[in-house]
């Protein structure tokens, strides 16, 4: 008991708080990471335990372990059994879930303020003490394919982005898919799911991020009543793997019944790594420019102008744990092919390289950037998101406060510099969907036989 | 990219209108007519406003099915003599945020901007030019025909959007509620610039319009705003009552060959209007049956029991009249008939006996437990502002929400379910294989 107190009176020194964001952190001896940021509009929590593991960490032939661990993870302990842990939080009025990416597993409860404890109660409880049966394993496995063949295997668009994904990462673990491959998850067992829970689920490689109408004192102080208790574990060196680099253009195509063809490309990018950085940054705000907002120039030139394009995207995330992409996506016309589109988007980026982008342009998407900036404070959990992504990929909250001020901080030179370094023809990755008839008689998928 | 643990069907949140007690809302009447429900709340520096009206997919007449969709969705492109390009470019220039809703009932827009002064008048004013004075371009109509019939031929390949249609047809017939899943690229084809003008005159009227507003701002700034949004629309009489739907009287079972991996199941009935005496029993027998998401018996039975499906659910979506009774879920094709056994018997047993004390116990505890969860953001409080003014819910609803849940009784349930949902008639729509 003694101990326990003065552990906490010592680490409530190393407080540290944002001029005006409300956030706090604090770290358990055990390496637990706790970060708290007030919200008193409701009455209301968020809570979020981010795992700094994802599919990044994966090894071929057992794709997709990262995320079937997700699913297992809801499979019992000795004190709460199978199936009993959501029912306990629906019985505290709570809403619940989980979700994998390639950097992270993140499972969250949103409850009543008063019913925080009991959330992490309940996580804690299974960062140490799953049991992981083959009887439950062998049931939840079939629930995974099936999720599978819903995400993926019956959609074209879907398909195309795995492919496109795969094609431009040939080293990276970023190009096998965070659900996995099929015949991987065919040949998955309940000790590939054990040996991932043993190696990666520990308070040393957690952040638990808090927001809501709480007291930052009251939550610490439960977080070490509850997490203060578990061991920290020895994390494997984690390897870069980096991608060599592209030498040449990469092409891929995807057969598939669909009516529509669709078109994905793309040019590696690099990912914050540091604060000071300024190009992830302006490559956001190119992103900006080309596909922010309604007003955009893929919209305005190639939907509205040119009548090339159905749908146009163009997309750029500086926060992954690997390397980024910036990346383009589309649907042609109806007379129009991918090629034509293909033609019509290259041209947009020689346009960009040459000319640059407007002032007006630039203002509109800093406009942007100040108004989401606002609007963002009316979702605690989209707040919580953002603090879990960045501890997560190796960032810290504290950028949030930097992150709008950086962006304004664009000029139009760097934003045409980054479009001239990056979007390199000899880099390019570009996939496409060739829409198949449907024949109703032929199955598409030959699966391979199940034992259980 | 993410991955969640489940899928959760995005209409749930419609059926789950609920809010903390003592949510202050002031309603009033426009000088234009117009309904406006109004909460003050000051936390943030933004806005959030809607306007809804009678003009959803249920006024559309079959041969032009797709006219109200069409409607909407033009509003924004091209109004009060300024380009689709223009009117894009000056919300973004603001920092504002243009949206919609649409469904068989209703159709509007809505605002959110920043509630300081340059930035929410001018984005407050060109949200009521693109309100009150659209130009429905004819070149831009074309356009957006094209890209409407494009989204329906790919659409019409798909198995998940193949079955919807399949159900909304067996399950409504020619009721307007079919209107939505009735739109070929042959109605939309026919739709002219001056059907657009004829379907916004009738429908878009002042006092068929509901003002919902949340945000930063007073109460005499708000009516401002509500006059300022509605008093240019035209007057036009009430709108037309929707037809009671009929209820089947015998099963309808359609099975749509379709070579993917996984077949989708649907099965419904005629569920419940938004203002229904068997509201709250069925609310909170559904959440037992399949709405709450993974301790719903459909759930238990056919994913954690069985791993039949990443995805099985039940949802009543109310609307003015039976909005749908829906249980959805995909699974493999080999073990179509299996999932499908098990989901109707599941339905049968619950019908038949109807829930035991402890789960409503269970389901009570969450509904109203989570209560402060439903309304902890602007966005949110919006939404329920919307359904309270479109369907003329009392301004109490929300405060007696957990009230009426809790007075719920497992023999309400039964009662309600065994009078409601005839298990033995309903439409059952299965696109994939039937193999068992």
């Amino acid at each position: 008991m003694t101990r326990k107190i003065l552990a906490f009176l010592l680490l409530s020194l190393s407080l540290s708080a944002a001029a005006d964001q409300h956030i706090q952190e604090f770290r358990l001896p055990n390496g637990l990471k706790v970060v708290v940021q007030e919200d008193h509009r409701s009455p209301v929590v968020v809570s979020q335990v981010w795992y700094r593991v994802g599919s990044i960490d994966e090894f071929n032939g057992t794709t997709g372990v990262a995320h079937v661990l997700e699913h297992m993870m809801f499979k019992g302990t000795k004190a709460v059994p199978a199936g009993r842990f959501s029912r306990i939080v629906a019985a505290a009025g709570g809403k619940e879930n989980a979700f994998t990416s390639h950097d992270y597993t993140v499972y969250f409860q949103q409850l009543e303020k008063s019913r925080l404890g009991l959330a992490m109660k309940l996580e804690a409880d299974r960062m140490e003490n799953l049991r992981l049966t083959t009887d439950e394993f062998s049931k939840e496995i079939q629930v995974v394919m099936e999720e599978r063949r819903w995400r993926t295997e019956d959609k074209p668009q879907a398909q195309v982005g795995e492919q496109f994904m795969a094609v431009a990462h040939q080293v990276h673990p970023y190009g096998r898919p965070v659900i996995g491959w099929m015949n991987d998850l065919e040949h998955m067992t309940a000790e590939d799911a054990r040996a991932w829970y043993r190696t990666w689920y520990a308070p040393n490689n957690a952040t638990l991020v808090v927001v809501g109408d709480v007291d930052p004192r009251q939550v610490f102080k439960l977080a070490q009543q509850y997490f203060g208790s578990l061991k920290a574990h020895k994390l494997p060196q984690r390897k870069p793997q980096t991608e060599p680099e592209q030498k040449g253009e990469r092409r891929v195509a995807v057969k598939a019944q669909a009516k529509l063809p669709y078109l994905a490309m793309g040019y590696p990018a690099p990912a914050l790594r540091s604060a000071e950085e300024w190009e992830p940054y302006a490559l956001e705000i190119l992103a900006g420019v080309l596909d922010g907002n309604a007003a955009s120039r893929l919209n305005r030139d190639l939907v509205r102008r040119d009548r090339i394009a159905v749908d146009i995207g163009a997309g750029y995330d500086m926060l992954n744990r690997g390397p980024s992409m910036f990346e383009f996506d589309g649907t042609p016309s109806e007379g129009a092919t991918v090629q034509d589109l293909e033609l019509a988007i290259r041209g947009e980026i020689d346009n960009l390289k040459e000319n640059g982008v407007t002032e007006d342009e630039l203002q509109r998407v800093k406009a942007q950037v100040i108004a989401s900036d606002v609007y963002k404070r009316d979702s605690m959990f989209y707040q919580a998101m953002q603090i879990g992504q960045l501890e997560s990929v190796g960032l810290s909250w504290r950028l949030l406060d930097e992150y709008p001020k950086r962006l304004q901080a664009v000029t139009a030179e760097q934003v045409q510099a980054v479009a001239r370094k990056y979007l390199d023809d000899d880099k390019l990755t570009v996939a496409t969907l060739d829409p198949q008839p449907l024949d109703e008689n032929a199955p598409k998928h030959k699966e391979m036989p199940h034992v259980h | 990219m993410y991955i969640n643990k489940v899928f959760l069907a995005v209409l749930l949140g419609l059926i789950s209108v609920t809010a903390r007690a003592g949510l202050p809302i002031q309603h009033w009447q426009s000088a234009s007519g117009a309904q406006v429900y109004f909460v003050e709340n000051h936390d943030l520096p933004i806005l959030d406003v809607s306007v809804n009206f009678s003009a959803g997919s249920s006024f559309d007449t079959r041969d032009k099915a797709g006219t109200a969709a069409m409607t909407q969705g033009m509003l924004a492109l091209g109004a009060g003599g300024l380009s689709d390009d223009r009117i894009a470019g000056k919300f973004a220039e603001l920092g504002a945020q243009l949206g919609g809703d649409f469904d068989p009932d209703r159709a509007g827009l809505k605002l959110r901007t920043l509630s300081s002064e340059r930035e929410r008048s001018q984005a407050v004013g060109l949200f009521a030019t693109v309100l009150q004075q659209p130009d429905f371009p004819a070149a831009v109509l074309e356009r957006e025909k094209a890209r409407t019939i494009a989204g329906l031929r790919e659409a019409a390949t798909q198995p998940e959007s193949i079955s919807a249609k399949a159900f909304s047809a067996a399950l409504y017939g020619s009721h307007p509620y079919g209107n939505d899943e009735a739109v070929e690229p042959e109605t939309v084809e026919k739709i002219s610039r001056d059907d657009l003008a004829v379907f916004y005159r009738a429908h878009y009227t002042r006092h068929g319009a509901i003002v919902a507003v949340i945000g930063d701002l007073t109460r005499s700034q708000a009516e401002q705003l509500a006059e300022q949004l509605t008093a240019k629309l035209a007057d036009g009489p009430a709108a037309a009552a929707i037809p009671p739907l009929p209820l089947p009287l015998q099963p309808v079972e359609k099975r749509i060959p379709h070579p993917a991996a996984q077949s989708h199941i649907l099965l419904g009935y005629p569920g419940i209007k938004r203002i229904d005496p068997d509201y709250f029993p069925l609310y909170v027998g559904n959440y037992i049956l399949g709405g709450g998401g993974f301790v719903s018996r459909l759930t238990e039975e056919v994913r954690e029991k069985r791993g039949l499906a990443y995805s099985v659910y039940s949802y009543f979506m109310p609307m003015r009249e039976a909005g749908p009774f829906q249980i959805g879920l995909q699974t493999k094709r080999e073990q179509t008939g299996q999932a499908l056994a098990l989901v109707r018997d599941t339905l049968k047993k619950f019908v038949k006996d109807g829930p035991a004390a402890q789960e409503l116990k269970a389901a009570k505890d969450n509904l109203t437990g989570g209560f402060a969860l439903r309304l902890d953001s602007n966005a949110k409080v919006l939404d329920y502002l919307e359904v309270i003014g479109f369907y003329s819910l009392p301004l109490t609803w929300l405060d007696d929400y957990v009230g009426s849940v809790n007075k719920v009784t497992v023999a309400q349930i039964k009662d309600a379910f065994a009078r409601r949902i005839k298990p033995d008639n309903m439409v059952t729509v299965v696109v994939g294989s039937d193999a068992k």
